[in-house]
């Protein structure tokens, strides 16, 4: 179960992830798009779900990353993301609940390039009962 | 309305042509390789039963990003959307050897200047798997 003290804290990660792009080109190019400038609305979730998972592994959280399904996703694209970009991600447990004996858990992701905020992601997860 | 050019006029209630997208194994395999999310759930069937799903199932995100691009088809581009959001209310199921249909389509609900709002609705398999899927896009010149 979540540790209830997690809800509102931030975790912001140690690491700066650097864009390339062929990252952009592979994610690109499964979706059949051809304009390669710039990074397809939903390529940060490469980004977001894994430095989400780590800054949340705490075992002071308490979320089991192994019974987690995507439950929703809302992306807040403030600027493109495109090669060369150098992002910091941070993490916030915003909404908690269990229902059904689910917990429900929405967690919000920012991606800063600097100072300036990128994206934003808010991912709903269930894990399962 | 507006009256962006290239598209003509686009208004509340203005219906973007349907698009389908085909989602096989394969395309799982690279969705996985290019988003990072190698999740065994999405690639290997005796995995996705023993864990209780009917078969393989598709990233919920790959959907999604599948989605995403009926929409910058739509408004000029990757570079054109503001805010992107929707549930996954079913899995699309991708057995093995089958193309399975992602069929997406959207109706404009909301216009303020260059900015426009679409309702998307995105079945598999004649089952709705994308629920409440938004798009807020700046069209791009000339659409």
């Amino acid at each position: 179960m979540l540790n209830p003290d997690s809800v509102g804290r931030t975790f912001t990660g140690a690491d700066v992830v650097t864009v390339t792009q062929s990252e952009i080109d592979a994610f690109a190019d499964v979706l059949g798009e051809s304009d390669k400038s710039v990074a397809p609305p939903t390529f940060s979730i490469r980004i977001t779900l894994a430095q989400s998972q780590q800054l949340l592994s705490d075992p002071d959280v308490g979320l089991d990353w192994t019974r987690l399904v995507h439950g929703d996703q809302k992306f807040q694209i403030h600027r493109p993301i495109v090669a060369g970009d150098q992002l910091r991600c941070s993490s916030t447990i915003e909404n908690y609940k269990v229902a059904a004996g689910n917990e429900i858990v929405t967690v919000r992701s920012d991606l800063h390039a600097g100072d300036q905020l990128v994206v934003s992601t808010w991912s709903t997860l269930v894990v399962r009962a | 309305m507006v009256d962006f050019g290239g598209a003509g006029m686009i208004e509340v209630g203005t219906v973007v042509d349907t698009k389908v997208f085909w989602i096989d194994r394969d395309l799982l395999k690279a969705y996985a390789n290019a988003s990072g999310d190698q999740n065994a759930i999405h690639q290997d069937e005796a995995f996705a039963k023993s864990v209780g799903l009917p078969d393989v199932i598709a990233h919920g995100m790959l959907t999604m990003a599948l989605v995403g691009k009926f929409v910058t088809e739509f408004s000029g581009g990757s570079a054109t959307v503001k805010e992107f959001s929707g549930r996954f209310t079913k899995p699309v199921i991708v057995p093995a050897g089958e193309k399975v249909d992602l069929t997406v389509s959207a109706t404009v609900s909301e216009v303020v200047g260059n900015d426009v709002r679409l309702d998307i609705s995105a079945t598999s398999a004649g089952v709705k798997v994308l629920g409440m899927a938004k798009a807020l896009i700046a069209m791009a010149p000339g659409r």
